[in-house]
């Protein structure tokens, strides 16, 4: 009999505790962000695809076409060609590709570069209409960055 | 013999009453629904509406647009009669109880002697609504939505009454005006706390809302009796149940608040309709403000606390009152 | 599969099909429930609706590769289920991470830790009808996920461990703020206590829901929070210390009931427990390299069998590796929590109401992609 009424007036002041926490909720600031009005500044190390890098003392990037990024890779989404040319020591970078839709993120390929000519971009927004916008040519954006 | 010159004056005043009645309750559908999302916005800490309109201001109107745009699906094997019957029978009674509520001194629209038995007989319509609805969608989860219901609304209806019936046994008289004009001195919620809280309670589970929503309980029967209604048919379900919330709080107001009485505007008699309305959109509040706060109960817990809390609470409030009564 | 109308004497019985959607049901599982009423009489999970093959993978990659795969089997748990996939290569190639490596291994896997518990905290309470706190979890959360961005890269499935030690190493920023989060998830536990773990409809809904005893959890292989709940005080980071856990002092939080309120207060402890192992890593953190000095390109794996465990969020986590010797695995079995934790459904579940079949498969903490890998 007695646990009759103490239950009531235990579960009713749970019950008054739980209200007086959300009634302080109702009037702090919202901590959501308003996207895409308002965005979110992303961390530089971020993950993205990864992206040749352009040095500025060549002008250009540094891959030497050695292939170990394509051999590392888990999912098989990098395609490095060369060709030789006279006149340049080792071989000229001519095709390099990146299939995003099957990469896994895993950051092998960036590791794997003797050169450190690799490293991640920071696009993040990604949507597109068609598989083949997502099959990046690496070499063309290298060349098209100023 | 009654000509059509002589009746005029009623046949104005059932017009009136009819855009009335239209106007409150799409209105409350309006100002409800945006006030809803925009409080769970923030009490979640995020904004709630703010794509359309100065913060979300006209986006009732667009969801009521986009709704009645969308093609009303009827299941394969559901019942089609049942199935369009249901939210016609759950918008539909949700017209008379206006008519007795006092909103102001002046502004009623019939003063029926029995107020209070209509409006609790209208009120009770839901749950044929709801049986309906979940027997009819072919759905067994709005079966299971539907039996829940129809318990649980049978039962709560019990203390809700007998709370009430504390206040009818201290004002003698089930008309609504009476009740709201009997309070002068002091609000009975002063003399009544036990049946305020009671009826406060009752009117949560009457109206199938969190933590009594089990009906509808989103994570476990994904959307319960309405699973299978789009489009007019749900909106007419929500008008519903808003609706049912206005009335459920009205009388509630009009019970322990003491109805419009306040600080006297000018022009008392019409402009105490503002008081009513504050009051009951405070107890509006207070329902969305529960809503997000606790978890849904069990449903053998939910029938154990009335049967087992709410109804010999109510009783023996009903018996004090009787004694006291009988001795002053 | 089919489903067969009932007959002999269960016919007053009907089957209804918690489908592969249900806002219950965390992921893709088929649940079939003979109801009688509203009582749960039989119940028959229905497996691999998200199986992907990770196992068939693993036998055609190089062992090294499978790093990214092993994020995606667990993806709550993340760097939990890398630990153990480099620890299981460090064992089976010798390779050793430095010290520095492994108190970073601790640090992120406790940080992984208590964001599953998070989101395993909202979650579980908006099955069970509460639509808040799981937006205060959440934003408790984001704080976790920021921190581990900045070094990692990614938000939720991380390849941040490799084979002898870990890719990036941490810098000031990382410890300010992790130890800024220490102080501010602290600070959210009272509120938590006040709106959820002290509410009198909560506790009804948990206590006495499901009776699990330490012999139904030996004959089923339950492990993790659930075995905690029960009395038995069985962690891996205290029975079979790996990495540096033997130097960490903290406790194991356990419960006596075995209901579904036992396993969500010792979830919910487990979260302080993790904050200490943190602190106490952060104050004792050596300097030095973050990889190991020579690790071969072509990892190859001596020929035998290889078995590793670790504790993750929902259970005990184990690989079992047998190679060839070539850099390719000849097979890879990993045994996850979750599959035997859901294996106890049938028989706790029987003759409970639906809503507690909902508040009991939540308590289970199931994550369904590690059941169907």
């Amino acid at each position: 009999m007695k646990s009759y009424f103490s239950v009531i007036f235990t579960g009713a002041w749970s019950l008054i505790t739980g209200l007086k926490v959300t009634i302080k909720a109702l009037f702090t600031p919202i901590v959501t962000v308003q996207y895409p009005r308002e965005k979110l500044v992303i961390t530089p190390n971020y993950r993205g695809h990864i992206d040749l890098i352009k040095f500025e003392d060549t002008g250009s990037h540094k891959c030497i076409t050695c292939g170990s990024c394509q051999r590392e890779c888990p999912s098989d989404c990098i395609v490095v060609e060369g060709e030789k040319r006279e006149g340049v020591k080792g071989k000229v970078l001519t095709v390099f590709t990146l299939d995003f839709t099957k990469c896994s993120l895993c950051g092998a390929c960036v590791e794997a570069c003797p050169t450190n000519a690799l490293d991640y971009s920071d696009e993040y927004e990604l949507a597109g209409a068609t598989r083949e916008e997502f099959h990046y040519d690496i070499l063309k954006r290298v060349e098209e960055r100023e | 013999m009654e000509t059509l010159y002589s009746i005029f004056p009623e046949l104005i005043r059932i017009i009136v009453c009819a855009i009335g009645g239209a106007v409150i309750v799409f209105g409350n559908a309006l100002v409800m629904g945006y006030a809803e999302r925009k409080l769970a916005g923030h009490i979640m800490l995020r904004p709630g509406p703010m794509e359309v309109g100065f913060h979300g201001i006209i986006q009732l109107v667009v969801d009521g647009l986009k709704l009645m745009g969308k093609q009303l699906v009827v299941p394969a094997q559901a019942d089609k009669p049942l199935f369009m019957l249901a939210p016609i029978l759950a918008f539909a009674p949700v017209f008379v109880p206006l008519l007795v509520i006092p909103f102001s001194d002046k502004l009623q629209g019939f003063d029926l002697d029995i107020g209070l038995l209509v409006i609790l007989a209208f009120a009770s319509i839901n749950v044929l609504a709801i049986l309906i609805g979940g027997w009819g969608s072919n759905n067994k989860y709005s079966l299971f939505g539907a039996f829940r219901s129809v318990a649980q609304n049978v039962a709560y209806e019990i203390p809700m009454l007998i709370s009430l019936l504390a206040i009818v046994f201290m004002t003698n008289t089930f008309s609504l005006r009476e009740v709201a004009a009997a309070q002068s001195p002091v609000w009975f919620v002063v003399v009544q706390p036990l049946a305020f809280l009671i009826y406060i309670v009752a009117m949560v589970a009457e109206t199938n809302r969190a933590p009594f929503d089990l009906p509808e309980a989103e994570s476990e029967l994904t959307a319960g009796f309405h699973t299978e209604y789009s489009g007019m048919s749900f909106s007419l379900f929500v008008l519903g149940e808003y609706a049912n919330m206005f009335i459920v709080c009205s009388v509630a107001t009009v019970f322990f608040l003491g109805g419009s009485s306040g600080i006297d505007l000018p022009y008392a008699e019409y402009t105490g309709v503002v008081w009513f309305l504050a009051k009951v959109y405070a107890l509006m509040f207070f329902l969305i403000w529960i809503r997000w706060t606790y978890p849904r109960t069990r449903f053998d817990q939910l029938m154990n606390f009335c049967w087992k809390y709410l109804i010999p609470f109510s009783l023996v409030n009903l018996l004090i009152t009787v004694v006291v009564v009988k001795l002053i | 599969m089919n489903v067969e109308p009932l007959e002999d004497d269960r016919h007053h019985r009907f089957v209804l099909n918690m489908g592969p959607q249900h806002p219950s049901t965390h992921g893709v599982l088929r649940v079939l429930l003979e109801l009688e009423g509203e009582y749960a009489m039989n119940l028959h999970p229905v497996l691999g609706y998200g199986h992907r093959c990770h196992e068939k993978i693993a036998e055609h990659k190089p062992a090294k590769s499978f790093m990214p795969n092993t994020a995606r089997m667990d993806y709550l748990g993340a760097l939990i289920y890398n630990h153990g996939y480099a620890q299981i290569l460090e064992k089976a190639t010798g390779v050793e991470a430095p010290q520095r490596a492994e108190y970073i291994r601790v640090i992120t896997s406790e940080l992984n830790r208590i964001q599953s518990h998070l989101l395993w905290y909202g979650a579980y309470l908006l099955d069970l009808g509460a639509f808040t706190p799981i937006m205060y979890a959440f934003d408790d959360r984001e704080h976790i996920l920021d921190i581990l961005e900045d070094i990692t890269g990614s938000r939720l499935t991380y390849c941040y461990y490799r084979v002898g030690g870990v890719s990036k190493d941490i810098d000031d920023k990382f410890i300010s703020s992790t130890r800024a989060f220490i102080d501010r998830l602290r600070g959210r536990f009272p509120m938590y206590e006040q709106l959820v773990n002290g509410n009198i409809i909560l506790q009804n809904r948990l206590n006495g829901v499901g009776d699990l005893t330490p012999q139904t959890c030996a004959r089923y292989g339950i492990t993790g929070p659930m075995l905690r709940g029960t009395g038995v005080a069985y962690d891996l980071r205290r029975a079979e210390p790996y990495s540096v856990y033997s130097e960490f002092d903290f406790e194991i939080p356990t419960e006596t009931k075995g209901d579904c309120m036992a396993s969500f207060l010792v979830r919910y402890r487990e979260m302080e427990q993790s904050l200490r192992i943190i602190e106490q890593a952060l104050d004792k953190l050596p300097e030095g390299p973050v990889m190991a000095a020579k690790v071969p390109k072509k990892l190859k794996i001596p020929a035998g069998d290889y078995n590793s465990s670790v504790e993750a969020p929902r259970g005990e986590l184990s690989y079992y590796l047998v190679s060839d010797g070539t850099d390719t695995p000849y097979r890879l079995k990993v045994r996850t929590p979750s599959y035997s934790n859901l294996s106890v459904v049938p028989e706790m579940c029987q003759g409970m109401l639906l809503s507690d079949v909902v508040s009991a498969m939540g308590s289970l903490d199931l994550v369904i992609p590690e059941i169907d890998r």
